[in-house]
This record gives structure tokens, sequence and C-alpha cells, in this order.
């Protein structure tokens, strides 16, 4: 699944999942059909609309294949938001088959198929963001575990990691003052650490806080979890 | 897009008010996580159980009430049974006035809050001090509490040292230990004059039917000193079956809460003075407050029933540090609050139907609740809820999710939008159609439209 901010704005991080999973042995395939995982109107509150969304993902991935998502978020949303609205529906246990097959991208490479090492090389100080949603998931140890054995690669601490980036999906937009100081904190911690760039297993919580850093003029170099791996693959060195 | 109520108080805020908030509770977060690894390797293995224990009593609570009377009336207490606020406030009354009393000490609780007891008894002719420190603060300056645990979290010693001068305690003077001193000797003539002192109670044994307080003053102490009198008002849902369960969740409040081992004081009240004991109480009223729990035990939020009081929710919050607890309008602010108080207020539930809203979610609550309550679910139930019968107040700020979902179930619909999205980039954003992308934009850039180009990609390199 390549959700729906890849298919709008970030079309390399989906290219870069295919590659890194290819470079695993996996064969890729993508569903045409797909759209979104359902997860905006859940959090909005209208599960009637979500669930449509929810039921048409369904169909979509159809099968017994692993579906991997890069994205904590919208994995969360298959594996513990729909069971949530679909408590009470008939099919409730398609949507159960759904989400016990989504994996986060970074969960599939280290839990899903047992790798603990990537090869090639990064030379980068990296500030991994742990994004909200892989709370309480083996999401983010696995992402540092990765990361972390990338040679050339260094993950820096930073201060309040356990805090959100303020973007929470429509939160951004319904509590514009809340949601822009929550982001404008975590800027200042995460350039008072120096990074050479920001990684994050999650676009919107990277696009949150890109969006903020640009519109300040002082632009962050964000990257996502599946960019670095492919780039420590292709690049043998240097971020692109 | 229309204010939401909670960001509107957090852009007017005072930075000096957030600051504070911000500052106190960030550094209570960051002790409680220290002082929890600490001492226990696996922290939530010990949240999770604890939780397991509450939800076990709030889901059997039909035993465990009339087993807790028995255990209470046998070491001579009285037991009573409110269903609303309002008949536990006249409750209390009832049994004030039947002894006479006319003056009443008052150790905090979040129930006495909750049903707006110390107004109603000062309404009757009761007088009703507070001894805590903080509460005693908010009282004088007819304030609300802005946080569970710390109730003027929101104000500074200035504010304080400023409270006192004007009910002539003293001339101005903001040092802490001469504004402790100058509220305790105030305090002192207080106990004494008091007929009766009411506190709360943090749990109670059905095991032994002991009543537990925990404070840091040490006033709940003072208020039974000198009281011929002790009620306890206390909700249905504060049970635990046993004694031993005290240990684990003693440990963990007092961690979760301000990141003690212990509380300073911990109370085990098994009834008023026995014969042969030289002080205490001669009679002892525990007064049992449904006000919402069993209608929350009926609905899909019960596991909120299992909540402590610690307030470690608060303090991780990053929203409650923004907006502070005044912008929640209730007695419960915060995550906790933002579930709880559109649960209390019953058929005026609409009214609170913007609370669940004030979240991104993220999840930190969840993760520090010493009972391990899946905050963000409820909050998202409340949610749905808000959508079926919320009106107004469910609706502002928040987006119709109809026609995109219809979209988001139409393939060639979808990738018509994903390539339509190209006008984006041509269109300045703060004059967007659409009011989500004007918010957005106002402190944000947007990334470059690439819509569909993934698609084209993998088609292209599949066809190779």
């Amino acid at each position: 699944m390549a959700t729906c901010l890849c298919d709008a704005f970030y079309d390399d991080v989906a290219c870069a999942t295919v590659e890194v999973l290819e470079h695993l042995g996996c064969t890729v395939e993508f569903p045409e059909g797909q759209t979104c995982c359902g997860q905006p109107a859940f959090n909005g509150g209208d599960w009637t609309a979500s669930r449509r969304v929810v039921r048409h993902a369904v169909r979509t991935f159809a099968g017994s294949c692993p579906v991997v998502v890069p994205s904590g978020s919208c994995a969360a949303m298959l594996f513990h938001g729909a069971l949530l609205e679909f408590e009470r529906e008939p099919d409730r246990a398609a949507v159960e088959d759904l989400g016990r097959r989504a994996w986060e991208l970074g969960d599939f490479v280290v839990n899903g198929l047992g790798v603990r090492t990537w090869p090639g090389r990064y030379a980068a100080r990296v500030a991994f963001h742990r994004s909200c949603h892989s709370r309480g998931t083996a999401s983010s140890a696995a992402a540092e575990t990765l990361l972390g054995s990338i040679a050339g690669l260094t993950l820096i601490p930073f201060g309040e990691g356990e805090q959100c980036c303020g973007f929470g999906g429509t939160f951004s937009v319904s509590f514009p003052t809340i949601s822009g100081s929550m982001g404008k904190l975590k800027l200042e911690h995460l350039r008072a650490a120096r990074p050479e760039v920001v990684a994050s297993g999650d676009m919107s919580c990277l696009m949150h806080l890109g969006g903020l850093a640009g519109k300040e003029g002082r632009p962050l170099r964000t990257r996502h979890l599946a960019q670095i791996l492919r780039d420590s693959l292709r690049h043998g060195g240097s971020p692109s | 897009m229309k204010e939401q109520p909670i960001d509107r108080f957090a852009a007017e805020l005072e930075a000096s008010r957030r600051s504070a908030v911000y500052e106190g509770t960030k550094a209570t977060h960051e002790k409680r996580t220290r002082h929890l690894a600490a001492r226990f390797a696996e922290a939530d293995v010990l949240r999770r159980t604890a939780g397991e224990i509450k939800q076990h009593v709030v889901e059997h609570l039909d035993r465990y009430l009339p087993e807790v009377e028995v255990k209470l009336r046998q070491h001579g207490v009285g037991v009573h049974w409110c269903s609303t606020a309002d008949s536990a406030c006249a409750t209390v009354l009832r049994i004030l006035q039947a002894r006479g009393v006319r003056r009443l000490v008052k150790a905090k609780t979040m129930l006495g809050e909750e049903i707006g007891l110390a107004g109603y008894l000062e309404r009757h002719g009761i007088e009703s001090v507070e001894t805590d420190l903080g509460e005693f603060i908010v009282q004088v300056d007819r304030d609300h509490p802005s946080h569970i645990v710390r109730p003027i979290i929101h104000k500074s010693r200035r504010e304080v040292a400023t409270t006192l001068e004007r009910i002539g305690l003293g001339t101005y003077d903001d040092d802490p230990s001469t504004i402790t001193q100058r509220i305790r000797s105030h305090l002192r003539g207080k106990y004494l004059a008091a007929d009766a002192a009411l506190t709360g109670a943090n749990f109670i044994s059905v095991e032994s039917g002991r009543v537990v307080i925990v404070t840091n003053e040490g006033n709940s102490r003072f208020c039974l000193a000198a009281a011929r009198l002790h009620l306890v008002l206390v909700g249905i849902e504060k049970l635990v079956p046993r004694d031993r369960d005290l240990a684990l969740l003693l440990n963990l409040l007092a961690r979760s809460a301000t990141a003690q081992p212990l509380t300073v004081y911990t109370e085990f009240v098994a009834g008023p003075r026995a014969s042969g004991q030289a002080d205490g109480p001669d009679e002892m009223e525990v007064v049992f407050v449904d006000n919402g729990r069993t209608e929350m035990l009926a609905s899909d939020c019960r596991d909120i029933l299992r909540c402590i009081r610690c307030g470690a929710c608060l303090n991780v919050c990053p929203v409650y540090r923004q907006a502070t607890g005044h912008a929640y309008r209730s007695v419960y602010p915060g995550p906790v609050g933002a579930v709880l108080s559109p649960l209390l207020a019953g058929s005026r539930f609409p009214e609170w139907a913007d609370l669940p809203k004030a979240s991104s979610l993220c999840g930190a609550c969840n993760e520090v609740c010493p009972v391990d309550i899946p905050i963000p679910d409820l909050l998202l139930r409340l949610r749905a809820r808000g959508k079926q019968e919320g009106g107004p107040q469910a609706r502002i700020g928040t987006l119709p999710m109809g026609l995109w979902s219809w979209i988001a179930a139409r393939p060639e619909l979808w990738r018509a939008a994903l390539r339509a999205g190209a006008a984006l980039d041509l269109l300045p954003l703060r004059l967007a159609p659409v009011p989500a992308l004007r918010a957005w934009s106002k402190d944000r850039d947007l990334p470059a439209w690439r819509g569909g180009a993934f698609r084209r990609w993998f088609r292209h390199r599949s066809r190779l």
C-alpha cells in the first residue's frame, strides 16, 4: 500500500519502498485500485465514511500477501483503528484478516523478514523522529536497528523525543495554534541536535515539520526511512 | 474554518502562564519516567496488571459494592448511596445538619469539585475550608483547579503572594516557605475549630474495608485530628478487591502523579475511633457517588473508570501543555478530562463534544497511564458519538468526509483527483477554495504535487 500521501506528494518514498523490498528478494505488487486507508474520516469521527474506504481497501488487497506500508500511521489504521470501527460490523473478519497482514515497512523488514543489518553506506548524522502511531509497536525499534547498522550513519538523540510533531491529520488544520506550537517546539529540539537529515517512518510527520520549517525560510532536510535504506544501497555513501 | 474553543484559548493564553505549565508538567513527566525505570525493569507489565485489576473491579461492581458496604458497616461506618451530584450534595448536607455541623475542613477531592460541593455547602450556611494548599488558593481566589494533582499549576508564586496579602495573611512576600508557613498557621485555627472533616478516598479495599487517603501535605491527618465526624466522598469505581492490590496501585500512583516512590502521607482508615484509641473522629460516614458512572460502565468507554486520577496523562500531553487546564472548561482537564467530561455531562454531552477533538491522537497518554487506559481509542469513540449526536460543538473545524470517502472508494475518480491536484501548484494557497488548505498554508508550506507519479513509475518499470 503506497499511502495517499505518497500517491499525491511523495512518489519517491513509494519508489524507494519498492526498491528496498526488491533488494530483499520480495516480488512487489501494486494493486492499481488502491486509494487510502480510511484514517482521515476515522479520526474525524465519521466512521460510516471511513468504513466505506476500509471496505474498499479490503477488496483491493484481498488475498494472502503481506501488505507493506511505508507509514506507521496507515499500518496502525489497518491493524488497530479499523478494528475499532468494525467492532459491530458483519464483515469484521475480513478487516481483521487485512489487519493481520498489514505491516509497517521497518517492522516488516526486521521482524517479518528477520533482517537486522543494512548494507551500503550513508554518511550523515540522522535524527530519527519516532512517529506517534508506532508507539506500542515494534516499528521505531526496527527502524533504529536498521539505521544504526548502516555504515557512516550516526543516529543522534534530541530533546523530548517522545513528543508528537503536532500533525495529527485534520488536527493540524482544526487546531492550527496548538499544532503549530507543537511542531515548532519539535523543530527547536531537532535543530539543537544539529542533524544533517531528519528521518521518520511516516511522511505525515515530515510533511508537517518540513512545511513549518520551509515557511520559516529555514528548510529542513527530511528523508523517509525507505529513502535512506535505498540510498544506502544505491549511492554507496552520500545522501541523495 | 470556525475556531475550536480550545485552540482559541491557547492562542489567547499569556506566554508566562503557558511556560509555567509547560515547564512544570515536563519536569514531572521526565522525573516520573526516570524513577519508574530506576525501580521497575518492567514498568509496562505493572501498568497492565494494575489496569487489569481496576478493569476487573469496574466490571464486578455489582458484587464488590455490597461486599464493601458490609465490611464498612462492620467497622461502624455509615454508608450512603447517591446516584446524582444533587443527591450527593444533599446527602452530605443532611449528614452535617443532623449533627449541627457549622464548620467543615476539607481535604482535596476531585469528586467534590465534580459535584460542586463546596459552593453548595456555602449556600447552605456551612463554612467549608479547603486545606490542600493549592485548593485553598483556588477557593479564596474563586478560581478553578487547572490540574488534577496540582490545582494551581497555572499560577505563579507572585500571584499566590498577592492573594495572601489580599486575604490578610501578612504583607506581600513571595518566598515559597513564607507562603507555606502563613497558610499553615492560618489553617491550624480552622482544623481546631472544625466540627467535621471531609476527605476523598484514593482507594477502598473490599477485603478489609480500609479507606486509603494519600496526601503530601499531611492535611487530611490534620483534618481528622480534631473533627468529631469524618465524611468520605468517593466514586463507586474507587474499589480494589484486596489489600495487597494496594501495594501495586500505591507504588504506581505516587510515581505517576508526582514522581515520588510513595506519597509523604498514606493513611489507611478503618472506621471511626475505636474504644481504647486516644484520637480520631467519633463517627465516620462514607458517601458513594455514581453521578453518571453506571452509564459510563454501560458504554463503550467503560475503561475510563479505571482512572486513579494521577494526572500523568496531563503532564505528558502536548495539547494540555500548550492549552493548559482551563481550556477544557471542566473539572477534569487534559486527555482524561476530554474523555470524562463529555461522559459525565449525560444528556448535555453535545456541549463538550469538541473536547475529544483536542488531541493529535499521539498516544503519549496511554503510554504513561498507570492503569493502561487506551485514551486515544476512547477519544475516537467519543468523536464517532459526537458525529452522531454532538450537534454544532462536534462539527467545529471538522472536515466533511462524505465526498472524500465516496471518491476514495472509486479508483477511477481517485486517479482523476490525483491528476487534478496538480492545480494546487498553480494556485496561491491562501486563496484556495478549501478551508483546510488555507489553514494548513498559514504556517506551513505544501510540498509540490506529484499526484500519480509513483503509479506511472511503477507501470513503466513493470513493462521493462
